[in-house]
């Protein structure tokens, strides 16, 4: 039995996505900025997914979404642009610590060449950020707060609409990035109180390359990549029209299916945590137990490491992940973890085993199958593993 | 992350995995927080063979798969040989591992060397004892 539980790190592209691409391709190929009907079919292609993407996040305007090549460049383009255009207002930026690393490495730079001052929130140990600290973190000098919608390792989703409401009333433009939970929980930037919003296609099934920024009228970010006059000159370079279409047929499919994905999803991860709690003793839920996305089940397993885990899922079938950072060779484990007040030993323990709507019931009861003889072998094997075992 | 068949193998199958309850050298290395930890038992005979080595090992599939070969590659051997093991004979009995996993066959090596180093204070320490009586 092969079982993909890796959906927060890609999911596979919809059959209906590939067809409406596919035109894009062989027919109108032209490029959107010349001036005949081949670039004119492609133009009406961009403006139709603009105005799809514009509905599915409830913006105002379609002209208030910008086409971008995938999330970490639209929060680069995002955190770059507003510390450069608001620099005469300031340059304080207030974030979480369990922000996706384009969030963190991209402050970190700009701390490093002294164009952003940054206060990182902590979070709370079910990984939440409480918008009472946004509020107190406010400063005179303070143009942006970036909190991301849901996370990517624990599934958290953050109270971002009472954080947007702290934003708007102290002044201050709010970003979310929602790479994670767009097409997967319901989002509306009006209603949220999103100045700033970051999506890809990639995490909805749709293509890898593509995603899209909401910049909410009258929001000043400067083009990071300069050239043409692409996207109202945000974003220069020939626009990614087949990948553009595909990633407005897959947010409009997933919007249509939102709530039937939820029940489906929200049911079979709760029986994969239930049957993983039954099973396996010694185990942590990471990531609040009921905020949290419908797709995200990751455990803390004690006294075993990630890596090994992962590879006898492997071997038989199953591809998951340690949401940790053990593979890359680095020795830290997962940041996000670790602000939620997890211990190092513990963090190096995590399995991330994220659903689709694709994901079957006999997939999960194959991996509670497989799964606990996994973990007791590698604990017999383990020199920190009580001896008689654990209650 | 590419491991070779010989890895794998000992990942899935690993030979000599256990304790020695009176072993004549433990060695422990690592820790959790870096997260690997190697624990080597080995049985020493009079001649200085190592008659038996057992392992438990907290890490990847590379920190395991290097305590199983490194135990392969020392059992039923004279002591001063087992002293010679180097990381390098352990990467290339399994067939090479990937550059970051390098430093788990250094923690085999290590935990070889470190439980040698307990027998050889042990068998000090006995001496010790034993010498006054001798007097």
């Amino acid at each position: 039995m092969h079982v993909y539980l890796d959906n927060a790190a890609t999911t596979k592209v919809l059959p209906e996505v590939i067809e409406a691409m596919i035109p894009y391709y062989t027919e109108f190929y032209g490029n959107p900025s010349s001036f005949h009907s081949f670039a004119r079919d492609a133009h009406k292609g961009l403006d139709d997914a603009r105005r799809t993407v514009a509905k599915c996040l409830n913006a105002a305007n379609p002209s208030e979404i910008y086409f971008t090549g995938g999330g970490s460049e639209g929060d680069n383009m995002i955190l770059r642009g507003v510390a450069q255009a608001y620099r005469k207002k300031g340059n304080h930026i207030i974030t979480s610590k369990i922000e996706h690393h384009a969030i963190l490495h991209t402050l970190q730079e700009l701390e490093d060449k002294g164009l952003a001052t940054v206060t990182y929130l902590d979070v709370d140990e079910n990984g939440l950020v409480d918008p009472e600290a946004v509020r107190a973190a406010i400063r005179p000098d303070t143009i942006l707060v970036s909190v991301m919608t849901a996370n990517n390792e624990v599934g958290t989703i953050e109270p971002i609409k009472e954080i947007g409401a702290v934003c708007r009333e102290a002044g201050v433009l709010f970003h979310t990035d929602a790479v994670q939970a767009i097409g997967h929980i319901p989002m509306d930037v009006q209603d949220m109180n999103i100045d700033l919003l970051t999506l890809t296609a990639h995490k909805f099934h749709g293509p890898k390359g593509v995603g899209a920024v909401y910049i909410r009228k009258g929001v000043r970010v400067p083009a990071m990549i300069t050239g043409g006059g692409q996207e109202n000159k945000k974003r220069a370079g020939t626009e990614n029209v087949p990948g553009i279409v595909g990633l407005a047929k897959a947010l409009e499919i997933q919007t249509g299916n939102l709530d039937a994905n939820m029940k489906k999803m929200t049911a079979l991860r709760d029986r994969l945590i239930a049957g993983v709690e039954e099973r396996i003793p010694t185990v942590h839920l990471n990531g609040h137990r009921t905020q949290r996305l419908p797709n995200n089940v990751n455990f803390g397993i004690r006294y075993i490491e990630s890596e090994s885990i992962l590879l006898m899922l492997d071997l038989q079938g199953v591809a998951a992940s340690s949401g940790s950072a053990c593979t890359s060779g680095s020795l830290d484990p997962s940041h996000v973890l670790l602000a939620m007040g997890i211990t190092h030993e513990e963090a190096n323990g995590s399995l991330r085993m994220t659903l689709s709507e694709f994901t079957t019931e006999e997939e999960i009861d194959y991996v509670l199958e497989i799964l606990p003889p996994i973990v007791q072998r590698l604990r017999d094997m383990s020199p920190i593993y009580p001896k008689g075992g654990v209650e | 992350m590419q491991y070779s068949e010989k890895v794998l193998d000992h990942f899935q199958h690993p030979r000599n995995v256990g304790e020695i309850p009176d072993a004549s050298g433990v060695g422990t290395v690592g820790n959790a927080k870096c997260g690997d930890i190697m624990q080597m038992f080995l049985k020493i005979n009079d001649d200085e063979i190592v008659e038996d080595v057992k392992f438990k090992t907290f890490g990847c599939g590379a920190a395991i798969a290097t305590s199983s070969m490194a135990t392969e590659l020392i059992k039923g051997k004279p002591l001063a040989e087992v002293e010679q093991l180097t990381n390098e004979a352990v990467v290339e009995a399994l067939e090479g591992l990937p550059p970051v996993k390098i430093h788990c066959s250094v923690l085999a090596q290590e935990a070889v060397q470190a439980a040698i180093a307990d027998y050889r204070a042990k068998k000090e320490n006995k001496q010790k004892e034993e010498a006054p009586k001798a007097e």
